[in-house]
């Protein structure tokens, strides 16, 4: 391990993560309560608590990977980060972006697309620094001279996914694209479709990394599994997007090309993670008893979500569920149980893996009381969004407001549990966000008091 | 797409409409699916609801360029296919065939 404090810097993203997604939840639950009461902050429309609240929890993913990937690579697996200096550079106009795109949305500046409402001009400022982490991840992996482990491909194709989808993302700037709706709408949605695997390709890696860590052993990060579910995501990235697309009017092949790649990849995931908790000892389990954790949940709702992934990647059953609240749920039901659960873990890793060790003794019962709230409500919030989205489908387009009063019960469920959620996640966010502080003042000097962690 | 269906598409997104409302089902979903709206519910009614609000739509303020505009992009959206989709087949192994679909 090196002790340089310059490998700390990806300590900053995570900080910066739990921020962005405590506050992200915060404008989602606000979103949930002007659902059921349009008059609610009549003033704070929708229109911006909405994007506040995808831009955010977005940033939440990006930047614990990201942050993840910087940390890992010096601290643990050996390698002197190309450019500490480009990190930092990463970090700083990462912040700016995200303070001028929380401007816009406040001062009601919209770009106007769907994911990314915030002005394109604010994209260059993302293109650059994105460049400058591409460029910063291969000169330092490419040090090491042993074939690499799948997560180091997972985070490189991550990387150069992300970039080539978003470019994707802002072609509707060019006449060609925007003119025409249907070839507008397809290109936009396999864009955002792409730009998902290319996240979960960063999300997955950062899993698989810490299964390899916390088990001791890189077999399952060399083994064949693990470059199937790789060969396997990286196919789903490029063709797996059309369920967004069903309903639009396309070719055929189109549908059923992409209805037989969404089989496959989340099942893989699900079972070497569930063979890899199989492999493991209880001292392993009790060493990062809160990771352990996470990542347990993440595999559950890898489960729960490749059943309902099955069903809406079937074309005759996206017919009914497609467009209605079954959509959200699948959204919701991956990137809470599943990224959200794996990037806690790494987290949690990292606070264990740095921690001086005076400092802590035992997993933390207030974090065991986070993670329950926040997976019970997760469950509950996921269930009421499905009804509410059966009640959507079985709407035969007579007025809306009566469909959304038939509903309405379910989104006061959804409303509700979405409020559980949010606070379960505090209270794991603020553990998480205090004891990586205490890491980076370890770091430093400071002396640390024992406590759970 | 002609220059007021153009004008239009950037009002929907100056207003970010994409947060409540959905074409092709792909978009928010705390107001309606507008991909037909005109051919549904007519110009005029598409028009008083942007003008005026509705109990759970607020009154945006656009003005009746603004108006022109949208409606115009709306009515340019509704002649690109049917949403629902109407008139479909689907085909024993799960896939769907739409009348709307490029023969």
């Amino acid at each position: 391990m090196m002790s340089n404090g310059d490998t700390f810097a990806g300590l900053r993203f995570m900080r910066l993560g739990m921020l962005a997604l405590a506050v992200g939840m915060f404008f989602g639950v606000i979103g949930g309560f002007q659902f059921l009461f349009p008059d609610f902050l009549r003033e704070f429309l929708f229109t911006k608590t909405r994007p506040l609240h995808v831009s955010l929890v977005v940033a939440w993913i990006f930047l614990i990977a990201i942050g993840g990937i910087y940390h890992y690579l010096p601290r643990q697996c050996g390698m002197k980060l190309y450019s500490t200096r480009a990190v930092n550079w990463h970090f700083w106009v990462f912040v700016a972006t995200g303070l001028a795109i929380l401007g816009c949305y406040l001062s009601g500046q919209f770009g106007g697309r769907e994911y990314f409402a915030f002005p394109p001009i604010l994209s260059i400022p993302i293109f650059l620094t994105w460049i400058l982490f591409g460029i910063n991840y291969f000169m330092t992996v490419r040090q090491d001279k042993e074939p690499w482990p799948v997560y180091y491909w997972m985070w490189g194709t991550g990387i150069v996914f992300f970039f080539i989808t978003y470019t994707e993302a802002h072609l509707y700037l060019i006449p060609y694209f925007r003119d025409t709706m249907v070839r507008e709408i397809m290109v936009q949605w396999k864009s955002y479709g792409a730009l998902t695997g290319s996240w979960n390709m960063l999300v997955y890696g950062t899993a698989l990394y810490l299964a390899t860590r916390i088990g001791g052993s890189d077999r399952y990060a060399r083994s064949k599994m693990a470059f199937g579910l790789y060969f396997l995501g990286f196919f789903n990235l490029i063709f797996g997007w059309a369920h967004h697309t069903y309903l639009v009017p396309s070719e055929t092949w189109i549908r059923t090309f992409a209805y037989f790649v969404s089989m496959t990849e989340l099942f893989i995931f699900g079972k070497i993670i569930w063979d890899w908790r199989s492999s493991l000892e209880d001292w392993q389990k009790n060493q990062f008893c809160n990771a352990y954790r996470f990542l347990f949940a993440a595999d559950i709702w890898v489960f729960i979500n490749l059943g309902l992934a099955l069903v809406i990647s079937v074309p005759a059953l996206n017919l009914f569920t497609h467009g209605t609240h079954i959509t959200v749920a699948h959204a919701m039901g991956s990137t809470i149980g599943i990224n959200t659960m794996i990037l806690l873990a790494s987290i949690f890793y990292v606070i264990r893996q740095e921690l001086p060790q005076h400092v802590h003794a035992d997993c933390s019962p207030q974090i065991s009381f986070g993670f329950w709230t926040a997976n019970i409500s997760l469950a509950v919030f996921f269930t009421a969004l499905i009804l509410a989205g059966v009640g959507k489908g079985m709407y035969d387009g007579a007025s809306f407001q009566d469909m959304m009063f038939s509903i309405r019960p379910f989104l006061i469920v959804f409303t509700l549990s979405g409020v559980t959620l949010m606070v379960g996640i505090w209270i794991v966010l603020w553990h998480g966000f205090r004891l990586i502080g205490v890491v980076q003042r370890a770091e430093h000097g400071a002396e640390a008091q024992p406590e759970p962690a | 797409m002609g220059d007021l269906e153009r004008q239009g598409a950037l009002v929907y997104q100056k207003y970010n409409c994409v947060a409540c409302h959905q074409f092709y089902g792909l978009g928010g979903y705390m107001g309606p699916d507008l991909t037909n709206v005109v051919s549904n519910r007519g110009e005029a009614v598409a028009r008083a609801f942007i003008a005026a609000g509705t109990a759970t739509m607020p009154n945006l303020g656009l003005d009746s360029d603004e108006i022109d505009a949208v409606v115009a992009y709306l009515a340019f959206v509704d002649k690109t296919g049917t949403y629902p989709a109407e008139n479909i087949e689907v085909r024993w192994f799960g896939t769907v065939d739409q009348e709307d679909d490029p023969k």
